[in-house]
Formats: structure tokens, C-alpha cells, sequence
């Protein structure tokens, strides 16, 4: 694809310096100019007239599925509905099948992601072999190739000895491990969250505790090691407090929290519609009240999406056998707004610049939006009221909770690496 | 929008009453000579069962064949259902074929408003994982009813349930039904049996209310629950929430003795209920297919039930 060269013009610049009105000059993909009321001369003028511009959003928690499932999303139709939703980087997570364990396999991912320029697809490296929990990956190898963070996401290592030298190990390598919190022997068969919902629906429950038990060992294991650990999809009010504690502390913990878990309570179960089914399970409005906070006050530094897509043939399944997961990168933005009450700069803290530090790609991503910087940016209609049409997702998946609800806030243009990949709403590849 | 009969919440006080007068009409249709009425002549009942229960099939069939409506079942254990095949294609394939009421058994909660989104034709839970079974429900206090000599108004009745309250789904319904009447429910069960919340009133303590209770409504201990760590062993689970001889005698002579079958003796029965004169199981069973009969009538049946 071409770079365009154009002229943002008549929007408002957030960043993380501040908000100020100016027309922004993108050419070979590089922002060059910045002023008020700039002329476009040769370069295309898109006029975004009331809307904001800010740099892409970075996704710390992206499963693509190519490998494993590519009926339900390939790393394309994933990194288009990433560009849709405003992201022009993702995480892509490491529970695939070959497994992102070894570098044939991530490199295959990133060479992919690149194929398809839509957005920067950086996978993650899982921490075991496997993802079995007992053998770690080579973290040195995988880090020459690029990899920063790594992950079982999926499920957590469970063996306080493995997580323990693999936080040792991780250390000195600069590289970041990143815990599906959620201790096995407490959640077997569990398919929603544990409290009076799930005892007067008779399924099999997901104790909150389970989270916040390994959401404990890992603190204490990043206090004992001094390695960073980035806690996945926060999602109980408990879990929140810990990590207010363990940032007081001054521990390195960072922490992230997913659109459907500030939105959506367990109650959505009570329909049985298995879309309502993911993991961590959606928790009570009381978790979700103190999971806002959380993202307000800072302790949870990203909203992320684990964007999980499922084909119909697999959510058609009784609540005990459909996978869990929803899709998330298309209105992770719009649920974010309409849910939470912060200035757009926290928001968009939450969803560009914080991530990307977490992810170790702050020098192309979630950058300062300044002459000089790569024209990695979203274009946000603040105002747009909207609704989601699953049959137009762009996710080779339909399984979105969010169908008929009224929505804040839209992305309008995605520009990546200079490039226009989605105008107007609707991707242009 | 289609009426179903999916759980007692959802039918609510109105139609419960309703059901359970239809359900004396039916019980008295089935001690004539000739128990079988053109009611549900042209219409179909596929009977849906992904889980082994031959009582309640074959009570489901009878009552439907009592009414005249012609059945077909479907009778799958779940592991032998072809992967490939969604269970939404399974009720889109049977529903091609012109059902007018799916009867749905399967061992997942939820199952029988997932088959509801898929179809026109109602749906009645035969049994949904741990959740709901609404006609043991409508059977049981039926039973109560009948044998109590009462109306609809359970006001100042006491009932224990005892055993597996946690993975049962006759403790949910059949709590649901009694308490919706007016009746007081007592859950008697070691914690690990319990759901992880309730608002019904429990003990561990079987001998505080065996005597004292109107009702004793005892559920099946399933033998693989024992080797799951829930309880110690089954001979403990026995000495403390078995009915036995010592717990038998201690039962009011005007008490009822409930059970819906079928009963695991040595586990939770040390005891012949038969023997007992305060025992309803038999009667449960009997009213069983009055209360399916009563069901399927009110979701399917247009005219009379003679014509």
C-alpha cells in the first residue's frame, strides 16, 4: 500500500503532553508539520472537523488464532478489525497452535502481520514450553527476534517454582512476563463467575478468589525477584486492591483490565446466551465498579481487549463445552467511553501510550504527536452515537455481547505508518 | 411469542396454580377405565433427551400418548453426538421435520433456552444440568396436595431437603415450587453440597428437623460425587444424612416421606420406604404423567381435553 501524504485538518491533538487544536501534516509517514490552519497545497486535505486525533491505540491482548483456528480469525481479518478499532499495534497472544514457543513460530507471525500491513503485530512468546507450565521457552532467543513480552495467557503458570525462575531468568533480559491469573485447582469445569447467580443457575463456578491468589504469588514473587509482571484482565475488586497495594510499594507491577469486564455483569448469564461466557468470567457490578476505578485512579494502567473470536458452530454448544471469549477490537473504544467517567487524555492514556510502554514498543507507538514522530495515529469521532452491526465486524467471528447497545465515541480514520487503512470507518484493504 | 416450561420462576404463581388444578383434572382422566383423551390429536412431541433418564422419558411419552399426540425421541448420551454436528443443527434438523413441543433433557444448564432460540415449537425442561426440572417440581407438590388434602396455599407447611443440594436440580425447582406455595424449605446438607450462596434456610444437622418437619424430601447421592472430595467417604455421608431406621422412626406419623427416584439405597436410603407408611414415592411416579400430561395440554391443547 502507499503511503499517503496528507493534511489532518481542524481536529484536536491529544497526546500524552497535553490537548491543543492543530492541523497535522503526515508525509512518508512521518508527521512533519504541526501548526493551526495549515493549507494542504499538494497533500490530500482530510478534514476531521471536530474529531480527535491521537496516536493508535496498542492492544496488550490480542489472540489471532491463524495458526490454530483460521475459521474463526486469521492474522488479517484480526488486523483489520485491530485498524477498525483504532489500534495500530497488537500483542498477539501466544496460545496458538504450533504454540508461540520457539522462533519459526513467531517469526511466522510477524512476518505475517507484516504481509498484511494493516496494524503492528508483535507476538508475545509464551513462558513454557507449550504452554504446559513446566519448561520455559528460550527468552533470549525470542527476544532477539523481537518478543518483550511473554505469556501462557490462557491459562497461568500454575508452579510458584517455574514462575519463580522464570521471573529470575526474565529479569536480566529486560524482557516482561505477563500472568493469566488464575489458580486451575479452583476453577475445574467453571464456566461463570461464583456467587448468587451461578448457585441459583446451577453452573459450575469461578471463585474470584482464583485470581486473586495468583494475582498475590505474582506480586510477591516480582517483590522477591525485582523482574516487572504485568498482571492479564483484571477483573475482581480484590484483585484491584492488590495491586493499589503493590504499586504503593513501589513494586514493578503493571496491570490491565478488558472493555467487557467494566461493562457487562455475570447476570448476562442468566439468558444462557454462551456469548456472555469468557475468562476470567464476567463478575458482579460491584468488581466491575472497583475495576473502573482501578483504571481511573491508574492502578490498572491499560484496557486491553483479549479479543477471542468464535466461530457460531463452536458458541452453538451448551455453556459447558462452547469455548469462552468474545471479540473485543472493534468497540473496545466506544464500551471505554460510554463506561468510563475520566478526560479523553486518561482514556486515551489507558489505550496508546500506557500499553505500548508495557509492550516495549514505545518508540514507534503511543509517541508524542510532534514533528519528527511515525504517523501511527487514530482519528476519534468523539461524538458518534452508534450501535453494533455483528454482520459488519470485520473479525471472521459473530460473537460480540455488545449487539444492539447504544455506544459512545468512534473511530473514524486509522493511519498507520503513514498509510490511511481505515477512512471514514470502513478499512480501505 | 411461544410459552414454554422451563423452570418455576419463569411460569410464575398464576400458571403454577393453574397447572397444578390441571394437573388434579389429568390424574382423575388417568384412574378411568379408558385413561386416553383425543386432546393432542396432530400434534408432535419430540422428546430430547442427551442424558440417560428412562423414568422421565418414558413418563413424558406416556403422558403425551395419553393425549393422543403422536412422540418421536431422540435419545443421545452426549459423548456419542457427532462433533461435527452443533446441537443447533440437532434441533434445526428435527425441528424440519414438524414438532410442535421439544422435551428437553441434557446434563448442561441452560441447554433447554438455547433449543427455545432455535425453534418455533415450545419447550418443555425435562432437566437441565443442575438448574431446573420443573415437572418433578409440579409432581411433587401436586403429591403434597393430594396427599396433604390441601388447595394451593402450603402456608405454615415445613419441608426438608436433604442430600446434594448443590448439583441437584429437583433441590432447586422443587425449593422454588414449594416456597412460590407458601411453604418453609430447610436445606439439610454438609457445605460442600450446598451452592456457593443461598437465602433457604440450611443445617447440617439431619436429626434437629426429622422430626419436626411435615415433609422429607430425600435426593440421590450420586455415587461419583463421593470420590470427588466433597464428602469424607459414603459411609460417613450415610451415618450423618441417611434416612435410617433410627431417623425412619423419628418421622411424624403424619409426615411425608418424598424421594424422585430413582433411590440409591445403601447410600442416602438404609431403610424400605415401602415399608413406611408415610412414603409418597410410588405416588410421585403415578402423578408424574398427570403433571406431564397437565404441561403438555397447557402449551399445546386448543379446545377441551374431551372435545
Amino acid at each position: 500500500m502507499q503511503q499517503h501524504n496528507m493534511l489532518l485538518a481542524g481536529g484536536t491533538v491529544i497526546d500524552e503532553t497535553g490537548e491543543r487544536r492543530a492541523d497535522v501534516r503526515v508525509r512518508e509517514g512521518i508527521i512533519i508539520e504541526i501548526s493551526s490552519d495549515l493549507s494542504a497545497g499538494d497533500d490530500e486535505l482530510v478534514d476531521i472537523a471536530g474529531c480527535i486525533v491521537a496516536p493508535g491505540f496498542v492492544d496488550l491482548h490480542t489472540p489471532l488464532r491463524e495458526t490454530a483456528m483460521p475459521q474463526a480469525e486469521t492474522i488479517e481479518t484480526g488486523s483489520r478489525a485491530a485498524a477498525l478499532g483504532g489500534y495500530t499495534a497488537v500483542v498477539a497472544m501466544p496460545n496458538t497452535d504450533p504454540t508461540q514457543d520457539c522462533v519459526e513460530v513467531v517469526e511466522f507471525v510477524s512476518k505475517r502481520g507484516r504481509e498484511v500491513g494493516l496494524c503492528d503485530v508483535r507476538p508475545s512468546g509464551s513462558i513454557t514450553i507449550g504452554r504446559a507450565g513446566a519448561q520455559l521457552t528460550p527468552f533470549a532467543d525470542l527476544a532477539a527476534v523481537g518478543v518483550h513480552l511473554f505469556t501462557d495467557d490462557g491459562s497461568g503458570v500454575q508452579d510458584e517454582g517455574v514462575m519463580r525462575r522464570a521471573l529470575e531468568y526474565a529479569g536480566e533480559l529486560g524482557v516482561v512476563l505477563a500472568q493469566h491469573c488464575e489458580v486451575a485447582s479452583l476453577t475445574k469445569g467453571a464456566v461463570m463467575h461464583e456467587g448468587e447467580c451461578c448457585s441459583h443457575l446451577g453452573l459450575p463456578s469461578w471463585p474470584a478468589l482464583a485470581e486473586e491468589l495468583m494475582v498475590h504469588r505474582d506480586i510477591e514473587l516480582s517483590r522477591l525477584t525485582g523482574s516487572p509482571v504485568h498482571l492479564l484482565h483484571l477483573s475482581t475488586a480484590r484483585s484491584v486492591e492488590l495491586v493499589r497495594a503493590a504499586k504503593a510499594d513501589g513494586l514493578r507491577v503493571t496491570a490491565e483490565a478488558t472493555p467487557h469486564h467494566i461493562s457487562l455483569n455475570d447476570e448476562r448469564l442468566t439468558s444462557f446466551d454462551t456469548r456472555f461466557k469468557v475468562n476470567p468470567p464476567l463478575r458482579t457490578t460491584a468488581d466491575i465498579e472497583e475495576v473502573k476505578k482501578g483504571l481511573l485512579d491508574g492502578t490498572i494502567d491499560a484496557i486491553a481487549t483479549d479479543h477471542a473470536p468464535h466461530p457460531p458452530v463452536a458458541k452453538d454448544r451448551p455453556l459447558d463445552e462452547a469455548p469462552p471469549g468474545m471479540l473485543g477490537l472493534e468497540t473496545a473504544l466506544g464500551v471505554a467511553r460510554s463506561h468510563l467517567d475520566c478526560s479523553w487524555q486518561h482514556l486515551l492514556g489507558a489505550m496508546s501510550w500506557r500499553p505500548a510502554k508495557i509492550a516495549g514498543i514505545d518508540d514507534q507507538h503511543g509517541r508524542p504527536i510532534a514533528v519528527g514522530e511515525p504517523a501511527n495515529l487514530a482519528v476519534i469521532d468523539p461524538d458518534s452515537q452508534w450501535e453494533v452491526d455483528p454482520s459488519a465486524l470485520a473479525s471472521r467471528s459473530r460473537n460480540t455481547p455488545f449487539i444492539g447497545v447504544g455506544l459512545t465515541a468512534r473511530v473514524r480514520h486509522t493511519v498507520y505508518e503513514g498509510r490511511i487503512v481505515v477512512r471514514d470507518g470502513k478499512a480501505t484493504a | 411469542m411461544t410459552l414454554h416450561f422451563r423452570s418455576i420462576e419463569e411460569a410464575g404463581t398464576e400458571r403454577i396454580h393453574r397447572l397444578l388444578d390441571l394437573t388434579e383434572h389429568m390424574a382423575a382422566v388417568g384412574r378411568r377405565p379408558n385413561p386416553k383423551v383425543p386432546a393432542l390429536r396432530g400434534k408432535t412431541v419430540c422428546n430430547l433427551f442427551f442424558e440417560d433418564s428412562t423414568r422421565t422419558r418414558m413418563s413424558f411419552d406416556l403422558a403425551a400418548k395419553r393425549l393422543s399426540a403422536d412422540t418421536m425421541t431422540l435419545a443421545v448420551s452426549s459423548s456419542s453426538v457427532n462433533k461435527g454436528e452443533s446441537l443447533r443443527d440437532t434441533v434445526e434438523t428435527l425441528d424440519a421435520m414438524g414438532v410442535d413441543a421439544f422435551v428437553v433433557r441434557h446434563q448442561t444448564s441452560g441447554v433447554p433456552w438455547q433449543v427455545a432460540g432455535w425453534t418455533p415449537a415450545a419447550v418443555i425442561n425435562a432437566g437441565d444440568g443442575w438448574h431446573a426440572h420443573p415437572t418433578q417440581a409440579l409432581l411433587d407438590a401436586y403429591t403434597i396436595r393430594q396427599r396433604r388434602g390441601i388447595a394451593n396455599d402450603f402456608s405454615g407447611l415445613k419441608v426438608a431437603v436433604v442430600g446434594d443440594i448443590r448439583h441437584s436440580r429437583v433441590a432447586r425447582s422443587t425449593t422454588d415450587i414449594l416456597q412460590l406455595l407458601g411453604a418453609k424449605v430447610v436445606h439439610v446438607a454438609p457445605r460442600t453440597l450446598l451452592p456457593p450462596t443461598s437465602d433457604v434456610a440450611t443445617t447440617s444437622n439431619f436429626d434437629d428437623v426429622v422430626g419436626e418437619v411435615d415433609v422429607v424430601y430425600m435426593l440421590r447421592m450420586q455415587r461419583e460425587r463421593m470420590g470427588a472430595g466433597l464428602v469424607p467417604d459414603g459411609g460417613e455421608y450415610s451415618r450423618r444424612f441417611a434416612l435410617d431406621e433410627r431417623r425412619a422412626s423419628a418421622l411424624r406419623p403424619d409426615a411425608l416421606l418424598m424421594h424422585p427416584g430413582p433411590m440409591n439405597r445403601g447410600v442416602e436410603m438404609m431403610v424400605d420406604p415401602t415399608e413406611l407408611p408415610q412414603s409418597t414415592i410410588l405416588d410421585q411416579v403415578t402423578n408424574g404423567i398427570a403433571a406431564r400430561m397437565a404441561v403438555l395440554f397447557e402449551l399445546l391443547g386448543s379446545g377441551g381435553i374431551e372435545e
